[in-house]
């Protein structure tokens, strides 16, 4: 029956289960690692992380960002310190998602969402200018119209960490290193690659919102 | 008179029998159309079951609208001729590959006889004392279809596809006629009405001694392979094959005449599952409502219809089946299996059940006259297939 075992195959398919998501109507829980359209955030206390360096700009491999620095108004300062991104653009027609502009931060400001259907229909739509990439006040993204948010979309944006830790040290894996977001303060960290329990692996779920062990020694 | 098998045409021609005639051409070529709409939806439901998918779901109710949907996009498309293309031929062809298709449907008994207007007719288009030729020339003047296609269209890939097509339905021809001889010669006549009145419900056995399905059995599963091949279906469509010919004789065509290949190609794979019904399946022939009289509008006008669709419907998922399991066949794959098994063994299955029907109205001894015929047919069979070359000989000739 070799040659006709393949009818068997087809007919069998019929009463299994579909595996067709439905996109636009049921959005899947998005993989933890998505790459989607980045936020600008903030610190809980309203403050731009944002202080308008260019590294960003300049690591990009697609030169899709354009960022201007500006120093502070001194008596109503935008971010903390000097400087603060007086302007913030990305192009989402040039964006490949790579993310090398979240590593490059040396303030956390920029990171990435896991929104990844938003399309326009006009080239300056796909130009996403500060005010679309801040977020609000409440440290959520902001909606746009073209944009398909569920919830669990931006739920770990502002933790998110590296299989290791910066600078390749695998002893801060899982370790919270970064400063805490509007409306999140710290986040749970992701877990890293290691398996939990294994030997080295000294780090706990309690110690997640510990403070980052002495980053000094290096 | 040609048309003189009708009884609705037996007390001559007036403005009643007119209309009810033109009605009649309507009715059916719109359960054509219906029928493909019905079809193309029923095919991507059911290949999507077979590949855990859903299909389409998003026109109407289960997505029934979708083919509707298609056409309308279609026929709003720009209809573009290349430069190269005989334009003539090329706004032709789509015409000659649809019209046959649904003249060859027009033959189909769908029911049995009813009563309109108080004048009685057949519940089928045309009664045609010489049916099955009709069949017959439909499906060669379908295939000018294909062939001036690819052929008008100055491009080199539907040339190519339209070669492979005649080709093909040449080749296929043959056994598909003489299958059809292996039901003629059960029946005993070309008319496709006395064809179903020959297969006619007698009771529950039927099905496997009255229809033709069982006593001409290999004339049947030879009749449905060539029939596909004959309507460039999966796994036959190698005429179409994207990988290598882009999308086969019609490649050049857009818009609604590309549509109408469609809709053609789609028409003749419904007539010929409508034809196996009616040369093999009974037609309209099932059991109706014995409570109530025969020509009670149930047992005229609702249960032959019914019993069609249903046989017609078994056919129409068979070939969808087809389409989701079994790749597409290597082109000398296609033409072996059409010259050195299907002809030979239709021809043999033919001199066969012709002894055997011979033999019945004689009344020979069926001891013998069985045994002796499958003799024969083994013999002439290993005979016929050790005279051809094998693989590795055929090999050194090409």
């Amino acid at each position: 029956m070799g040659r006709f075992s393949g009818f068997g195959v087809t007919l069998r398919q019929v009463f299994r289960p579909r595996v067709t998501e439905r996109f636009p109507g049921e959005l899947s829980p998005p993989p933890p690692r998505l790459h989607g359209r980045h936020v600008l955030g903030r610190y809980p206390d309203g403050m731009e992380k944002c202080i308008g360096c260019e590294l960003c700009a300049g690591v990009c491999p697609a030169r899709c960002i354009h960022v201007r620095g500006a120093d502070n108004p001194p008596d109503a300062p935008v971010a903390p310190g000097e400087r603060y991104g007086f302007v913030y653009e990305i192009n989402y027609l040039r964006c490949i998602h790579c993310d090398l502009c979240v590593e490059a931060c040396p303030t956390e400001a920029i990171t990435e969402t896991k929104l990844f259907a938003f399309s326009f229909t006009r080239r300056a739509d796909a130009i996403y200018t500060k005010e679309e990439l801040l977020v609000d006040d409440d440290g959520r993204a902001r909606r746009l119209p073209w944009e398909l948010w569920s919830d669990d979309l931006d739920a770990h944006t502002g933790a998110w960490m590296r299989a290791t830790s910066p600078g390749g040290d695998a002893s801060y894996e899982g370790r919270v290193l970064w400063s805490a977001d509007l409306g999140f303060g710290h986040r749970p960290p992701e877990q890293g690659q290691r398996r939990r329990g294994t030997a080295g692996d000294d780090v706990g779920d309690g110690e997640a919102e510990a403070p980052a062990p002495a980053a000094e020694e290096r | 008179m040609v048309l003189g098998a009708d009884p609705l045409l037996a007390d001559g021609v007036d403005g009643t029998v007119l209309l009810i005639v033109v009605g009649k051409t309507v009715a059916t070529f719109a359960l054509l159309l219906l029928l493909v709409l019905f079809y193309i939806w029923f095919m991507r439901k059911v290949i999507a079951d077979m590949q855990n998918r859903i299909g389409p779901d998003q026109a109407g109710p289960y997505g029934v609208l979708q083919t509707l949907a298609d056409g309308i996009k279609l026929f709003f498309k720009e209809p573009s001729i290349p430069d190269r293309a005989d334009r003539t031929l090329f706004r032709l062809a789509p015409y000659l590959a649809a019209v046959p298709a649904f003249l060859a449907f027009s033959i189909v008994p769908i029911g049995g006889e009813v009563s309109i207007a108080g004048h009685r007719t057949y519940l089928q288009l045309v009664e045609v004392p010489v049916g099955i030729l009709v069949l017959l020339a439909c499906s060669g003047i379908g295939l000018y279809g294909v062939m001036l296609a690819g052929w008008a269209s100055g491009s080199k890939y539907p040339l190519i596809g339209a070669v492979r097509a005649s080709a093909q339905m040449l080749s296929y021809e043959a056994a598909f006629s003489l299958a059809i001889v292996g039901a003629l010669v059960q029946a005993g006549s070309l008319s496709t009405r006395d064809i179903v009145d020959a297969q006619a419900w007698q009771g529950p056995a039927s099905p496997f001694t009255d229809w033709f399905a069982v006593p001409a059995l290999v004339a049947f599963v030879i009749f449905l392979i060539a029939a596909i091949a004959e309507t460039n279906h999966p796994p036959f469509d190698l005429v179409e094959a994207e990988q290598e010919l882009v999308g086969g004789f019609n490649t050049e065509y857009t818009g609604i005449r590309f549509a109408i290949f469609y809709l053609a190609e789609f028409m003749n794979l419904i007539t010929m599952c409508a034809i196996a019904v009616t040369l093999f399946l009974g037609g309209p022939s099932g059991p109706g409502f014995g409570f109530l009289a025969s020509d009670h509008p149930l047992n005229t006008w609702v249960m032959p219809p019914v019993w069609f669709f249903v046989k017609l419907g078994f056919l129409l998922y068979g070939t969808v089946w087809l389409r989701a399991s079994l790749p597409r066949l290597r082109y000398d794959q296609l033409m072996n299996l059409g010259w050195k098994w299907l002809i030979e063994l239709a021809f043999l299955w033919v001199a066969a059940s012709g002894v055997i029907v011979v033999a019945r109205e004689q009344g020979w001894n069926r001891l013998v006259v069985v045994p002796a015929v499958a003799v024969g047919f083994l013999a002439v069979l290993g005979a016929l297939r050790a005279c051809f070359p094998r693989p590795d000989e055929a090999e050194e000739w090409a």
